[in-house]
C-alpha cells in the first residue's frame, strides 16, 4: 500500500514535467501570442489590450502559475473557430477516441500474444517465420497507408464494409449516452442493430490501428515465452508428466505476460500517436480529428488542449501498467 | 589491413551470406540512395506540370504509376519525394545523433547531476505520446521543414541518450579507459578518444534503426498537414492527396507513394537489425 502510494507521488514531477512543457510550447508560437490571438485585423490597441487580458506582459513564472490555475478549474481556453470551450469538445470527443484506441488495442492483444505463444512453442516452424515477418513489417507501416488500403479493399472492391465516414453512418442514430463507447452505449440499450452498425464502422480502423500494435507486442511474447520455456520450472513441471498445454498456458504463460504488460506502455505510445492518423483516415469524430481541424486552421488552443489531455492520459495509462505489474508480479513489490 | 578489421570483414560478409535478408535491405538501401541523389535527373517528366487533360488516369506504359488529379505524373513525384522526405529523416537522425548520443555519453562518464539532468529531460520527453509531441513542437514552433527536422530530433532524444549512456557506463571503468587515465589523459580526451570511438558501431546501428521511424514520422506529420506543404512533391502529402480518391476506386494515387514510404521504412529496419548482427553478435535474434 505504502508502494503504492510512493509511486502516485512519484508520477507527479513526470506531471509537472509534461504541464510545464505545454505551457512552454504555448510561449513559444511563432510571433507575438496576443497578435496571434487578436487575429489579422486587429489594431494596435486591440493587441495590448488582449495582451493585458492574457497576462501576457506579465513575468514568465507568473504566467505558469496563472496556466496553472486555468488547469485547476479546468480551464483549456476557447477555440476560435467554433467558439466552444476547448474542454467541452475534449470531453465530448474523448469516448471516440478511447473506444478506438481500447478496441484496436484489445484486437492487437487477442492476435499477437497467441501468435507469440505458438511461434515460440513451435520454434522455427512456419508459424514462427510468420510472427519474425509480421513483428519486422508491422513497425514499418505507416498507419494512414494501410487504412487507406483496407478501405480501398473491404469497402470499394468488396463492400463488405461501410463508407468510412465517422462512427455511424446515416441511418443509424446515436445511442443514449451512458460511457460514451457505442459499442457498450447500443447494447446497454439492448439496440442490436445499432450495435452491428457501431462495429462494422469501428472494426476497419481498429483493425489498422491493431495492425500496428501487433508486431511489438507479438515480438515481446515470444521472446519471453521462449525466455520461460527455457527454464527449469518448466522442465520440471514437464518432467512431472504434466500436459503440454497445462504447462504453456498455465505455467509458462503466466509468467511469460508479466514482460508484455511493461511493454504496453511503448505500445500505448505508438497507439495514441497512431490513432490521430487513423481518425483522420477514417474522419472518425474523436479529439485526434479535433486537433487536426485546429491545426488546419491554425486555431491554437485546441492543439494545446489535445497535447495536454494525451499527455496526462499518457502519465496515466502508465501508472497504472505499473500498478498492475506490481499486482500480479511480487518483485517488482519488492524492488521498489 | 589489421586482423581485427579482417575479422569484421569477415564476419559482415559471413552476416550477410546467412541472411540473404539484410543483402536486399542494402540492395534497396541503394536504390533509395540513387533516387534521392538523382532525383529530377531521372523523373521522365517535370513532378510539378499538371495538364488536365491526363488527369486521374490509371497507369499506361506512358505513366507507369499514373497520373493525379492535376494530370501530374506519379513516378517522378515518387523519385522526385525521396530526397525531400529521406533529406528530412537523415538530418534529424544526425541532430539527434549528436545531441543525445554526447548528452548520454556525458551523463554515463561524469554521473551525478549530469547524468540527473540528462535523464529528467529524457523522462519528460518520454511522458509523452512521441508522435503527439511531434506535433505539438510543430505547430508551437511553426510550420516548417526544419522544425518537423527539430520535432523528430527531440522525439529521438531519448532513445540515442539512453543507449549511450548505457554503453558509456558499462565502459567508463574499462581497463583501456583506467590505462588512459593513468598515463595523463583528462576526461575530455578520455571520452572522445576512448570511450566515444567504442561505442559508434551501436550508436550508428541505432541511426539506422531510427531512420525507418524518422521517416514515418515525418511523412505522418505531413499527412495531417504538418510540414512540407502542397505542391512539394512529398509521400505523405502524396497519400493524403490520394485519401480522396480511394473510395471512388483511383487507388494508384495513394498507393505508390505509399508503398514506397513502407519499403523505405521497412529497408532501414532490416538494414538496422543487419547492422545490429554485425556490429553486436551477442544481441542477434
Amino acid at each position: 500500500m505504502r508502494a503504492i502510494l510512493l509511486r502516485l507521488v512519484g508520477a507527479i514531477p513526470t506531471l509537472f514535467g509534461v504541464v510545464l512543457v505545454t505551457f512552454l510550447l504555448t510561449r513559444v508560437l511563432p510571433g507575438d501570442t496576443a497578435t496571434y490571438f487578436a487575429g489579422p485585423t486587429a489594431s494596435p490597441e486591440s493587441i495590448a489590450q488582449i495582451r493585458t487580458s492574457l497576462g501576457l506582459d506579465r513575468p514568465l513564472p507568473e504566467q505558469f502559475w496563472r496556466y496553472l490555475v486555468d488547469l485547476g478549474h479546468g480551464d483549456l481556453g476557447m477555440s476560435l473557430t467554433t467558439g466552444q470551450p476547448v474542454k467541452t469538445e475534449l470531453v465530448n470527443r474523448l469516448p471516440a477516441s478511447a473506444e478506438l484506441t481500447l478496441c484496436g488495442l484489445l484486437l492487437a492483444i487477442g492476435i499477437a500474444v497467441p501468435l507469440g505463444v505458438l511461434a515460440a512453442v513451435r520454434q522455427g516452424s512456419l508459424i514462427d517465420h510468420a510472427c519474425r515477418v509480421v513483428a519486422t513489417a508491422g513497425v514499418s507501416l505507416p498507419v494512414f497507408f494501410t487504412g487507406l488500403l483496407l478501405v480501398y479493399v473491404f469497402y470499394f472492391l468488396l463492400g463488405w464494409s461501410p463508407a468510412p465516414l465517422g462512427r455511424l453512418d446515416a441511418f443509424a442514430s446515436a445511442p443514449k449516452q451512458h460511457t460514451g463507447f457505442y459499442l457498450v452505449d447500443t447494447l446497454w440499450a439492448g439496440d442490436f442493430e445499432t450495435f452491428r452498425a457501431a462495429a462494422a464502422q469501428i472494426i476497419l480502423p481498429a483493425g489498422t490501428l491493431a495492425l500496428f500494435a501487433l508486431a511489438p507486442i507479438a515480438r515481446i511474447t515470444r521472446a519471453s515465452m521462449l525466455a520461460v520455456l527455457g527454464s527449469e520450472f518448466i522442465r520440471t513441471a514437464r518432467a512431472s508428466g504434466l500436459s503440454g498445454p497445462t504447462v504453456v498456458l498455465t505455467y509458462a504463460l503466466r509468467n511469460a505476460l508479466l514482460p508484455v504488460v511493461t511493454v504496453l506502455g511503448m505500445v500505448f505510445s505508438f497507439l495514441l500517436g497512431a490513432n490521430v492518423l487513423v481518425e483522420k483516415v477514417f474522419a472518425w469524430p474523436g479529439i485526434g480529428s479535433y486537433a487536426i481541424e485546429a491545426l488546419i486552421a491554425s486555431d491554437y488552443a485546441p492543439v494545446q488542449g489535445f497535447v495536454l489531455t494525451m499527455a496526462v492520459l499518457y502519465v496515466l495509462l502508465n501508472l497504472a501498467i505499473d500498478l498492475v505489474n506490481r499486482a500480479i508480479d511480487p518483485r517488482a513489490r519488492r524492488g521498489a | 589491413m589489421s586482423a581485427a578489421q579482417t575479422s569484421t570483414f569477415a564476419h559482415a560478409r559471413y552476416v550477410l551470406g546467412e541472411n540473404p535478408v539484410t543483402l536486399i535491405a542494402a540492395l534497396l538501401f541503394a536504390g533509395y540512395a540513387a533516387m534521392a541523389v538523382l532525383g529530377p535527373a531521372i523523373a521522365p517528366y517535370d513532378p510539378l506540370a499538371s495538364d488536365t487533360m491526363r488527369a486521374l488516369q490509371a497507369p499506361t506504359w506512358a505513366h507507369v504509376f499514373g497520373t493525379d488529379q492535376l494530370g501530374r505524373d506519379i513516378l517522378s513525384r515518387v523519385i522526385v519525394a525521396a530526397r525531400v522526405d529521406l533529406g528530412i529523416a537523415l538530418a534529424s537522425v544526425v541532430l539527434v545523433f549528436a545531441a543525445g548520443g554526447l548528452a548520454g555519453l556525458a551523463a554515463g562518464f561524469f554521473g551525478g547531476w549530469v547524468d540527473a539532468v540528462v535523464g529528467r529531460i529524457a523522462d519528460t520527453i518520454m511522458a509523452f505520446p512521441l508522435f503527439v509531441l511531434a506535433m505539438g513542437i510543430v505547430a508551437a514552433l511553426g510550420n516548417t521543414i526544419p522544425n518537423i527536422v527539430l520535432a523528430t530530433a527531440i522525439i529521438n532524444f531519448p532513445l540515442y541518450a539512453r543507449v549511450a549512456r548505457a554503453e558509456t557506463m558499462t565502459r567508463r571503468e574499462a581497463g583501456f579507459v583506467d590505462a588512459a587515465r593513468l598515463s595523463g589523459h583528462r576526461d575530455g580526451a578520455l571520452l572522445v578518444l576512448q570511450v566515444l570511438p567504442n561505442i559508434m558501431p551501436i550508436m550508428v546501428v541505432q541511426m539506422s534503426l531510427t531512420m525507418g521511424y524518422a521517416i514515418l514520422n515525418a511523412a505522418g506529420l505531413s499527412f495531417i498537414g504538418l510540414g512540407v506543404r502542397p505542391p512539394t512533391a512529398e509521400w505523405g502529402i502524396m497519400v493524403a492527396e490520394g485519401a480522396g480518391f480511394i473510395v471512388s476506386g483511383e487507388w494508384w494515387i495513394a498507393l505508390f507513394p505509399g508503398a514506397t514510404l513502407m519499403l523505405a521504412v521497412f529497408c532501414f529496419n532490416l538494414l538496422g537489425d543487419g547492422l545490429r548482427d554485425i556490429a553486436d553478435p551477442r544481441r542477434r535474434t
